[in-house]
């Protein structure tokens, strides 16, 4: 299923600083042993909720449940993944993803049926990923001071625009993505969206000129300048993609939730930079694993559903993820440092 | 009292938007329009309404970032509205501490006659409490309570262990002659001292029904997104159980969701607080929620009868005494099919 050989390292050629000799092959291997650990981790996470919770664990309306539970946050880690590969972060994602769900379910835009609710979705989406991207590539912002910024002001929009209320979706074919009948050979249309973000995300990260500048850009944005990418250019592009990602978990959650609230995706961006990171993302740029991030996303899925399961508490849920996000790291350098 | 006509569906079907299909739609027929600005149902005020001598209230509030919070704001305003003798000031809502303490003191520079504040932290601002009541400006205390009693003149709020209570009687009766009757809890945010006290009642009243058990509770965080995922594990973790109690009808939307997607219509529900779309699906009855209990938004109208009248030196019509009285604890009622016509008008949104 992964692939074995690495995403190549910086297209510029100067971004790895330890492989001088076997090139690809010790690369390969590392990039194999991150992706093995996070597999053993959720194999070791499904072994648990196994013998914990047989019955309701390993069941197939569990195995949808975790998969449509993590396909929101999911689409934004890709997202994000692209953002931090290239060197930057998007602390605004969760506010997008609130902003962009209001928006699209007032009453205005419900009145437009399905087609006003996604457009809407969307084009929000994509829009503070544009202001984002300006901001950050042509006004000279730094990534966390413009998205932090993105995040106060969408959130206070998207406060603006509910009242603070919730708004509830009355169109029946958005709703009826949610229910059990839409499900294509018992997967969840959810699951399937989630599905096809992740195959583009890794074509166009592992596969694309736009990938590989990505990963230039985060690890040495001034050599990539020199080999003549337009920097500024892929920046810009950058925030827009993690704005469209916003725009799509947005669509994904009114689905799911069957309202807009200001409140929607509180906390989108500790979730998704976290699951990044497990997945081995370097937070400095220029490494960037779409493989990874997902699996750091069902990793941290799976862990709240087996606790939901055994009926522990929440205090207990965040204690248990941070010790994962903290064990996870400390794997992942110890891996990194010994192959 | 006559039962108020749907006029949230028949908007609904005027502004063309899927009426139709919001029968499907677990909760009801709420669409978003904007019909609720009305104020509470209940027009008589605490204390005795003759027109007096003016009284200037500071109104001092958290963010109104959900609904019982606007209807809150909204309670206030518009009984405010129905005095002539009445000037509210009203500050922006804010959950920063030192904001909301710079407002009050704001209001205190003003010299409004009497305070109304509920704060975002009553312990963190008890001390502007305080300082009100030394400069001579009694203060309302609305909900949230402060830690000293010399903070305010008179407390009026909720009862979240009576809310608790409520639920759990309720539930206790409905399921009292079902042989190991098994009940869950989805509580609300789990870091608020007032989650913990309704689900002390619950776990209290239920006690007298040694028949039923509480099999699970999992603590979501009062919003739409965290009752609809909450929920689903919840219902994915408890194969059979005959009644839930959810502490707050706006993750209940949510929670509703989940169940609806689940397949699931094999237990009772009872919610918390009092939101419109869950008084619009107790009436309707075409789903698992049977019941709300009350955490009523209309505390804020007497806040302000109770303000006026410490303002005017009246006691509070119909009691004895001759001031208003120093604590005023709601009564958390449960509002089901019978009673829900009654009640339909103070739902918030």
């Amino acid at each position: 299923m992964t692939q074995p050989v690495s995403p190549p390292r910086g297209g510029t050629g100067q971004a790895s600083p330890v492989s001088e000799l076997p090139a690809w092959r010790s690369l390969a291997a590392r990039a194999d042993v991150r992706t093995l650990s996070l597999l053993g981790v959720l194999a070791a996470l499904v072994v648990i909720g196994g013998i914990t919770k047989p019955d309701e664990f390993l069941d197939t309306r569990n195995l949808q449940l975790v998969l449509t539970q993590a396909s929101v946050i999911g689409v934004v880690t890709v997202g994000m993944t692209f953002v931090i590969t290239s060197g930057g972060i998007d602390l605004s994602v969760g506010a997008i993803v609130a902003l962009a769900s209001v928006w699209a379910t007032t009453v205005a835009t419900q009145e437009y049926g399905f087609a006003g609710i996604l457009f809407t979705a969307m084009i929000v989406g994509v829009g503070c990923g544009l202001v984002n991207g300006l901001l950050i590539a042509y006004g000279g912002l730094v990534p966390f001071i413009a998205t932090l910024a993105m995040l106060a002001s969408a959130r206070g929009l998207a406060l603006q625009i509910t009242d603070g209320r919730t708004q509830i979706v009355t169109v029946d074919t958005v709703l009826k993505l949610g229910e059990r009948d839409s499900y294509l050979l018992g997967i969840p249309p959810l699951v399937l969206v989630f599905a096809v973000v992740t195959v583009i995300g890794w074509l166009i990260l592992n596969r694309t000129t736009f990938g590989r500048r990505t990963v230039a850009v985060g690890g040495n944005a001034e050599a990539a300048r020199l080999a003549g990418i337009d920097v500024r250019r892929q920046r810009l592009y950058l925030y827009l993609l993690s704005g469209l990602c916003c725009g799509i978990a947005a669509f994904l959650l009114i689905i799911l939730s069957g309202s807009g609230q200001n409140t929607n995706g509180n906390l989108y961006e500790l979730d998704a930079i976290a699951a990044a990171i497990i997945g081995g993302t370097l937070l400095s740029g220029g490494r960037g694993t779409i493989t990874g991030s997902v699996l750091g996303v069902l990793i941290f899925t799976t862990i709240t559903d087996i606790f939901a399961l055994n009926n522990l508490q929440s205090d207990v849920q965040q204690i248990a993820k941070g010790a994962i996000i903290v064990a996870a790291v400390l794997v992942q350098r110890r891996t990194a440092s010994t192959t | 009292m006559p039962e108020p006509t749907p006029v949230t569906s028949r908007r609904g079907l005027l502004f063309g938007t899927a009426a139709v299909s919001a029968g499907a739609l677990l909760v009801g027929c709420t669409s978003n329009d904007t019909t609720s600005e009305k104020p509470a149902a209940n027009d008589r005020s605490a204390a005795d309404d003759k027109p007096g001598k003016h009284v200037t209230i500071g109104f001092a509030g958290p963010q109104a970032d959900h609904g019982w919070l606007n209807a809150i704001n909204d309670n206030a305003k518009s009984r405010a509205k129905k005095y002539g003798d009445v000037t509210l000031e009203i500050t922006e809502g804010s959950n920063d501490t030192a904001a909301q303490i710079g407002q009050i003191e704001t209001l205190i520079n003003k010299k409004v006659d009497v305070l109304v504040v509920l704060p975002a932290d009553g312990k963190a601002l008890t001390q502007v409490g305080l300082k009100a009541m030394r400069a001579g400006i009694p203060v309302v205390n609305l909900d949230r309570i402060f830690n000293s009693p010399q903070a305010y003149r008179c407390w009026i709020g909720g009862d979240n262990y009576g809310m608790g209570l409520s639920a759990g009687r309720y539930i206790g009766e409905k399921l009292k002659d079902k042989p190991n009757a098994r009940v869950v809890e989805l509580a609300g945010l789990d870091n608020l001292e007032l989650t913990k006290q309704r689900t002390q009642g619950f776990d209290a009243a239920l006690k007298n029904y040694p028949n039923i058990r509480k099999v699970a509770r999992q603590a979501a965080e009062f919003t739409v997104e965290s009752g609809q995922s909450k929920m689903a594990q919840l219902l994915q973790a408890q194969s059979r159980f005959d009644a839930l109690w959810n502490h707050d009808d706006d993750q209940g939307v949510g929670a509703l969701r989940a169940i609806k997607q689940a397949g699931r219509d094999d237990f009772l529900m009872v919610g918390g607080a009092g939101a419109l779309s869950a008084f619009q699906a107790i009436k309707a009855d075409d789903g698992v929620l049977k019941a709300t209990v009350l955490y009523p938004p209309t505390m804020a109208a007497s806040a302000i009868d109770l303000a006026r009248a410490l303002g005017q030196g009246k006691g509070v019509g119909g009691l004895a005494e001759f001031e208003i009285p120093a604590s005023l604890t709601l009564y958390s009622a449960v509002v089901d099919k019978d009673n829900v016509g009654q009640y339909m008008s103070t739902g918030f949104r």
